[in-house]
């Protein structure tokens, strides 16, 4: 299960990353493996996703959510 | 100034830092360039309690020294390049106390570079709030640095941070934060061994970023990379164990001094704004009634401010040509150079109006709401969400837009956002379209509301952001990608706007624009000056002459007369003669030799056109009597036709051209200065003249 595939209001916890360049990014921003993230809202054209991880809201795009993968 | 200790600031983006740094420093403030780079660098001078003086450096706001875009990787630079003597003494180092965790990461990498440093803990009144409690003396103790709790925002804990800079060791006394050299062993010591260099987190660094450090010779770049191969190092995966273990280091941290209750109170408020201004329907209506509202508030508020500019600048224009002796240095002067100057200072309230309506939108957080509202309609044009807030800027002047695509990290997103930015209607085509509307399109309403003029010129701006969205389109196709492009990105808890940064926004960008376009207005109006003042041979003489006849002194007025004098020498100086050598090229497009003079004189600057119109057709002063330039452009006719010269098809063309065409040398310049590549601006000008020709071309012949 990846990040993208969660709704609005679900939690997960990484993992670990499908791709490594974007995971050196996301893990600057706080998304590291054993990190809780939960869905807060959906862009009105449904992408990109806003999540809430490491007590601060971050926005990323469902294809790079796609590359987090949830326990 | 002479500074006896040099102090940088280095934080996180939304942590308060420009607030800490207007507080450090006040107006006492300058903005040049970081050496090689064009991103601004801020500096200004504050009084530390001890009596010495502290130069103090804003660095850009980063979330790591491992950099994204352009102004990113300032900070990297500026702390490790010894040789410009920018390093600083010492670093403060902002934290915001209500996100510790991610904004520890910046910190432990600087830390590791072995500079003093000095903690800021701001927004601790926001913390303190929201619960979280923080054991600030365990927190220092471990770090191993001073730690000082402020509000940025509120004004506290500043004299205290003075205090600590002031007694700040020379030698860097923190505590390691993880064990750099466990990462890549074997190229840290040998990068240390042969570049001369103890620290071995600096060592590490050159190797991930020795590509892009300008202060490396070739030879020692060659030696890393070399290096690099040698002992398979991958950037990558080394940046990946590096900030895992970063962070192992922050948990650990965190869990023995910061106490935090389940859930924030900051972070609800927040939420329930996002729901309204990020609503499915009710997102978009918001965006675009701000975005009416700044329109409205361009064009209104600043149209006071902007007369009386060029009121003082015709005043100003007077006395000078009254207390000294007529000749051609006050004509350089009053026609040159003056009235070069006027037309850029004309803009410094639009200016000022965007920027505080953008800076505001900016500090409250709302501008990375529109972003994420925007970036999946942006992508599919080949731009991306950041290119909203450009593109938007455009309207009031592509230059000042232009600079702001800086935070765009990707490299073809941020290409096509500057190619195409000029092509939104910017206010110095608004001269022009009125003047053109008012000429050709009749003042009724229809429908009952929509009056029939205002209905042209909402088509003008709206042609400006298709063709925008069209060209972004088509360069997508043409551009190669070098790097994959993303999208991770804050979305800043919403704050009430710092007025005093707003306030400071407004003045520098406003100075900034003032100096940057003004040397180049300055010198191309006095080269349009020699052109319009001067023809070839003794032309001018014979004009003199043939008007000193006493045919010509006995039956016109003397005012009729200076008239038919300046507007004959015109077409004989060496402006006129340019414009009579590329009439074959613009009478396709409806243009005659006239408007080719006020099309190359406002190559410089659009808004020059309404000036040149004025003097090609003999009206005494410029675009403040735009009625008689109106009336006079009506009843012109062409002397071989006696058909009126500004027909429908001839007055839409023209607008076309000034839609689609580059003739703005400012925006030239800054798009070399933000590119570096003097073949970006020549594309651009290539580009938007053929669109400009044939749009022109087609509306002519349509219409005709």
């Amino acid at each position: 299960m990846t990040l993208s595939q969660l709704e609005v209001g679900e939690i997960g916890i990484v993992k670990e990353f499908t791709d490594l360049e974007m995971s050196v990014k996301l893990m600057e921003m706080g998304c590291l493996p054993g990190e809780e993230i939960r869905i807060s809202r959906i862009a009105p054209l449904g992408d990109p996703i806003a999540i809430h991880v490491s007590g601060y809201q971050l926005s990323l795009r469902k294809f790079e959510a796609s590359t987090i993968v949830l326990q | 100034m002479k500074a006896d200790i040099r102090v940088a600031l280095v934080g996180n983006p939304n942590t308060g830092k420009s607030t800490l740094f207007n507080i450090l420093t006040g107006l006492n403030q300058k903005i040049g360039n970081f050496p090689g780079v064009t991103v601004d660098k801020k500096t200004g001078f504050c009084q530390l309690p001890d009596g010495r003086t502290a130069e103090i450096i804003d660095l850009p706001g980063t979330y790591s020294i491992y950099p994204k875009s352009k102004d990113e990787s300032v900070v990297f630079s500026v702390l490790a390049d010894k040789a410009k003597g920018l390093t600083p003494d010492l670093i403060v180092v902002i934290l915001d106390a209500s996100n510790l965790k991610r904004n520890l990461l910046l910190y432990t990498q600087i830390a590791d570079l072995k500079i003093p440093i000095v903690v800021a803990l701001n927004m601790i009144d926001v913390s303190e709030k929201a619960g979280i409690d923080i054991d600030i003396n365990l927190f220092a103790k471990k770090l191993g640095v001073q730690v000082v709790p402020i509000s940025a925002r509120k004004i506290k804990g500043i004299d205290q941070l003075k205090n600590a800079i002031a007694h700040t060791n020379k030698i860097a006394l923190q505590q390691d934060t993880i064990d750099v050299e466990v990462i890549a062993p074997q190229i840290i010591a040998q990068i240390k061994d042969d570049l001369k260099i103890d620290n071995s987190y600096l060592a590490l660094q050159l190797a991930h970023q020795h590509e892009t450090l300008s202060y490396l010779s070739t030879e020692q770049s060659d030696r890393i990379e070399k290096l690099e191969h040698e002992f398979s190092f991958h950037s990558q995966k080394s940046q990946a164990a590096e900030t895992i273990a970063r962070y192992n280091f922050i948990n650990d941290l965190l869990y023995d001094t910061v106490k935090k209750p389940e859930t924030a109170h900051d972070e609800t408020v927040s939420n329930k704004i996002d729901k309204i201004l990020t609503h499915k329907m009710f997102g978009f209506v918001i965006f675009f009634a701000i975005l009416m509202f700044i329109f409205q508030a361009i064009f209104s508020w600043s149209a006071y401010p902007m007369s009386l500019i060029e009121d003082l600048f015709i005043w100003l224009q007077k006395v000078i040509s009254n207390i000294l002796p007529a000749g051609p240095l006050v004509s350089l002067i009053v026609d040159g150079v003056l009235a070069g100057l006027s037309g850029v200072m004309v803009f410094i309230p639009q200016i000022a109006i965007l920027f505080a309506l953008i800076s505001i939108l900016e500090d409250t957080g709302y501008m990375s709401r529109v972003t994420f509202m925007m970036d999946k309609v942006m992508r599919k044009v080949g731009l991306n969400g950041k290119s909203v807030v450009p593109l938007i800027g455009g309207f009031a002047c592509a230059v000042p837009s232009i600079m702001s695509t800086r935070n765009i990290e990707n490299w073809k997103d941020r290409m096509i956002t500057i190619m195409v930015t000029p092509l939104v209607a910017c206010s110095a085509r608004l001269p022009i379209y009125t003047l053109m509307i008012a000429l050709v399109v009749p003042n009724r309403n229809v429908w009952w509301i929509f009056n029939l003029q205002g209905l042209a010129l909402t088509a003008m701006y709206l042609l400006s952001i298709v063709s925008a969205v069209t060209v972004a389109f088509v360069m997508k196709f043409i551009l190669k990608a070098r790097e994959r492009g993303y999208f991770i990105m804050e979305l800043p808890v919403y704050r009430m706007p710092r007025w005093k940064n707003v306030g400071f926004t407004m003045y520098d960008r406003s100075k900034t624009f003032v100096l940057q376009a003004g040397k180049v207005i300055i010198a191309v109006s006095v080269i349009l000056w020699v052109l319009k003042s001067y023809g070839p041979g003794d032309t001018f003489a014979k004009i003199d002459q043939k008007y000193h006849q006493p045919q010509y002194v006995k039956t016109m007025t003397l005012d009729s007369l200076t008239k038919v004098i300046a507007s004959e020498k015109l077409e004989s100086s060496y402006a006129g003669v340019f414009g009579h050598v590329i009439e074959p090229v613009i009478k396709p497009l409806g243009f005659d030799w006239k408007i080719g003079i006020a099309l190359i004189s406002s190559f410089a600057a659009r808004e020059v056109f309404v000036g040149t119109m004025a003097t090609i057709y003999s009206v005494e002063g410029d675009a403040d009597k735009m009625q008689s330039v109106q009336e006079k452009m009506h009843e012109a006719t062409n002397p071989n036709t006696g058909q009126p010269v500004f027909t429908l098809a001839v007055a839409f063309s023209l607008m076309m051209f000034y839609a689609f065409a580059m003739q703005c040398a400012s925006t030239v310049a800054v798009v070399y200065r933000e590119t570096k590549n003097w073949r970006w601006p020549a594309v651009q000008f290539a580009y938007m003249t053929a669109l400009a020709y044939t749009a022109s071309f087609i509306v002519y012949h349509w219409l005709k």
